[in-house]
């Protein structure tokens, strides 16, 4: 397996990981009901705006830790740069990545047009979001494996 | 119009060159070994600079590189 592949499944099974245990850690705190109706748009927004932060941070330092493992175990160094194939394989796993995005973005609006609650425009727009991630990540690996 | 499979005789340009690695023709065409590895299997098909890079390497031309597998489909 290439170091492109595995970097695609550490990443995959990293942002599931920093997800689930920040939604634990978040609805630990706060659990479903017990926020206030008049609370809900800045609860909602504190959660994007942290789990942002959260996961680029947490993404860097499994990054460095996946490499040093990588170096040790094959004693290869990771490239250094991205060429034309790697250029075009995330292009379209960005492609479809914002595919799944735009869907659960219409999803989210939706939502509001048929008077669900607002928490679930908010849950639909995470979810989304990871599931996007996702899907750019199973792009990048399938591609990586079968060949442009 | 069917798609075109283009297929090339890298693997063994590279063992008539020295027995050249993967790495080492990564290196002078300016690309990752995943790269190599891709064209090498037929799982990619390099752009037109690559492809030049790879006969600057070699010496040779595109056309003794990298020939058509499914000519005959095509025409």
């Amino acid at each position: 397996m290439s170091y492109q592949e595995k970097k695609s499944i550490m990443s995959l099974i990293g942002s599931l990981l920093v997800f689930g245990l920040y939604s634990l850690y978040v609805f630990q705190k706060h659990p479903f009901g017990s926020v206030e109706s008049t609370d809900i748009f800045s609860f909602w927004g504190a959660f994007i705006l942290i789990l942002i932060p959260v996961s680029i941070v947490a993404k860097i330092i499994i990054t460095i830790v996946f490499n040093i493992i990588f170096r040790i175990t094959t004693n290869e160094k990771e490239p250094s740069f991205s060429d034309e194939l790697d250029k075009l394989i995330e292009l379209k796993a960005t492609k479809n990545s914002h595919y799944v995005f735009t869907l659960g973005f219409l999803l989210a609006m939706g939502s509001l047009v048929v008077d669900m609650p607002h928490s679930a425009m908010f849950i639909i727009l995470i979810l989304t979001g990871l599931m996007s991630e996702m899907v750019g990540v199973i792009t990048q690996l399938y591609l990586y494996r079968k060949g442009v | 119009m069917g798609k075109i499979l283009i297929s090339n005789h890298i693997r063994k340009l590279r063992f008539n060159h020295d027995e050249m690695t993967q790495q080492q023709l990564a290196e002078k065409a300016g690309v990752t070994r995943q790269t190599i590895v891709a064209l090498e299997q037929g799982k990619y098909s390099p752009s037109l600079e690559l492809a030049f890079r790879i006969a600057l390497v070699f010496n040779l031309s595109l056309d003794e590189i990298f020939f058509i597998e499914n000519k005959e489909e095509i025409i």
